[in-house]
């Protein structure tokens, strides 16, 4: 934003200078998912659902290559406004990998016998007759796809914008799709619906906290670019009402898209009312991107005072851990169970924002790539346990499960390990860095409290797996279905990733550190 | 006048749309209150853009009015549906995801 107008006196536009090569990721798939629109509106129902499929699937592995081809870059671009540097190529890469895995779920159509996930017209009344008629007709919601990929796009521009404008455009990018992906399950659809609109009413409301914090930081630095605030800060030693106000309105704003308590109310509702696969693309990706993005703004920008905001931080992280564990023992809901275990998750990962060192940002991107492929696969199980209604999503019904599909109830076990933090998993690496980055950051009692926490989570996810793997199973319980090779690919590559992650996790970390500078 | 009378405005209007978040019962006057938050935080930039002497707040100020148009047309969608299925916009009356 900076100086793409001549500041002051004379407003003439310049030129932005834009280096269109590196940031050739985004552009690609924000421009294919506008020619996804395209697709919707030319091609013949018939075709549709192939021509989209390709494109997706042929858009996100051609920006993989791009983002791994752009590896060792560290240059700010586009006027000043995004930051291709270690953490936004690496996240970038984390994202692509995640919306790949979500992308095969969300293909999935074995499974349901109707065909996909998704309402044949989201706009037919639930019950009606035009919803017969149209699931009859074997039509379906390909506009998902265009959704996708404009949610992808927003998340990439997200932990790439060094900028607060472009953060809160990119932030809409993300959230507008997902509020509206997040409505149009084919079962259950007042649930879906109901979770559209919480998601999308607190949605809207955080966004307008993290607008409303911009403008008070804008008015405090005079520029909304991120190091343009850290040098004010710097410049302006000493307390500001605006800055401090600006920087707590922005945190809820993020705290709200991480689902931290106290304010992760609409999580579990969401999580529990969307397509299964939808939620598997939600709570892996939006977590990096939210992360990603928080940790631009409080490590670049807001690092100067970390003294004033780390206090309300401690305090967030130690409830999030605490809440998101307790509750979810309580919880009898698949679904609900993994949102509150995600809510916990969030408690972890605010220790490395906490710390403020490169080894507690190289610690978090590990963390959010483990706990984001053990998350897609997590659900892409869930979706596999019906019965006649759909998912069987109720805790009860899945008693037994391993007596009856071992392959199945193993592959969820080994997420819930990694959830756990159970060595040989990759979820113990990304918690052990975690808490290796708050002790070196200073931050020795919360990671006291890690600890504890990480103690009562394991507790719940072993009482899963004992549900289980040991219990009688019950009589008329679900039945496991064979997925076509889109999801059990997903399952299998979530799956691999969670162990090698656990056993060879030096590479991963290596590159990780590498990645762990931000430019500004 | 100078702008902090624009900025207390532009407070009262954002915390007014706070409360109205949260009190307000009916899903259209709820998302009213947020686009309210939104064109709060607009004065605000406009106004600290004539305090701080550059045009970046109200270029700013375009752009978040194209993001919450976009807003618009995705909330009244959902909300549209919402009522169609329920003959309601109550955001107390969906109440089928809990425990």
């Amino acid at each position: 934003m900076n100086s793409l107008l001549a500041a002051g006196t004379s407003p003439e536009f310049a030129l932005p200078s834009i280096e269109y090569r590196l940031i050739s990721p985004i552009l690609l798939v924000l421009g294919m998912a506008v020619i996804s629109v395209l697709v919707e509106a030319f091609v013949p129902r018939a075709h549709r659902r192939v021509v989209q499929l390709v494109l997706t699937f042929s858009t996100l592995i051609v920006a993989l290559i791009l983002v791994v081809m752009l590896a060792g870059q560290r240059a700010v671009t586009a006027a000043g406004s995004l930051a291709v540097d270690g953490p936004a190529l690496f996240m970038q890469g984390t994202l692509l990998v995640l919306a790949l895995m979500a992308a095969l779920l969300v293909a999935e159509r074995g499974v349901d016998p109707a065909g996909d996930a998704f309402a044949a017209r989201a706009n037919a009344l639930p019950g009606s007759i035009d919803e017969r008629e149209f699931t009859k007709r074997g039509w379906l919601t390909t506009e998902v796809w265009c959704l996708f990929l404009f949610s992808v796009g927003g998340m990439m521009l997200f932990v790439t914008g060094t900028d607060l404008l472009i953060l809160f455009v990119a932030l809409e990018i993300m959230s507008l799709p997902l509020y509206l992906l997040a409505g149009i399950a084919r079962r259950r659809r007042l649930l879906s619906q109901e979770a559209a609109m919480k998601y999308f009413l607190l949605g809207a409301f955080s966004s307008g906290f993290f607008l409303y914090g911009s403008a008070l930081l804008y008015g405090f630095a005079g520029t909304v670019d991120l190091g343009g605030i850290a040098d004010a800060i710097t410049a302006n030693a000493g307390q500001n009402g605006l800055l401090i106000a600006g920087t707590a309105l922005i945190a809820v704003g993020l705290f709200f898209k991480v689902a931290a308590v106290p304010f992760h109310q609409w999580a579990p509702d969401v999580y529990q009312g969307s397509p299964t696969a939808i939620t598997a693309f939600m709570a892996s990706c939006v977590k990096v991107a939210a992360f990603g993005a928080m940790l631009r703004i409080m490590y670049v920008a807001l690092g100067g005072v970390r003294w004033d905001w780390r206090p309300m931080f401690w305090v967030i992280a130690i409830l999030t851990m605490f809440v998101g564990s307790i509750i979810a023992l309580t919880q009898t809901d698949v679904k609900r169970m993994l949102a509150y275990s995600s809510v916990a998750h969030a408690g972890f990962l605010l220790i490395a924002v906490v710390a403020t060192n490169e080894e507690g940002l190289a610690g978090a991107m590990f963390y959010l790539l483990a706990y984001g492929v053990a998350t897609i696969g997590g659900f892409g199980v869930i979706t596999l346990v019906r019965d006649s209604t759909g998912e069987a999503t109720h805790l009860s019904s899945w008693a037994g499960l391993g007596k009856r599909s071992p392959w199945v109830a193993g592959a969820f076990a080994v997420f819930l390990l990694s959830f756990a933090g159970i060595p040989l998993t990759a979820g113990f690496i990304g918690k052990f860095a975690v808490f290796e980055a708050g002790v070196a950051g200073g931050a020795g009692w919360l990671v006291v409290a890690a600890v504890l926490a990480s103690a009562i989570a394991v507790f719940f996810y072993g009482r899963v797996i004992v549900i289980l793997l040991f219990s009688v199973p019950a009589a008329d319980g679900p039945t496991v279905v064979v997925p076509s090779s889109f999801t059990a690919f997903a399952i299998a590559a979530g799956l691999s990733l969670t162990v090698v992650l656990g056993i060879i996790p030096q590479p991963f970390l290596d590159l990780a550190e590498k990645a762990s500078i931000f430019v500004r | 006048m100078s702008t902090t009378h624009y900025l207390v405005l532009s407070a009262i209007l954002f915390s007014l749309g706070v409360l109205g978040v949260l009190v307000r019962r009916n899903a259209i006057i709820v998302f009213m209150c947020v686009e309210m938050m939104l064109n709060a935080s607009n004065l605000a930039f406009v106004a600290f853009a004539q305090q701080n002497g550059n045009l970046n707040g109200q270029t700013i100020a375009f752009f978040v009015m194209v993001v919450a148009a976009a807003e618009v047309v995705v909330g009244l969608a959902i909300i549209m549906t919402i009522y169609r299925t329920r003959r309601s916009a109550s955001v107390d009356e969906p109440n089928l995801l809990k425990y």
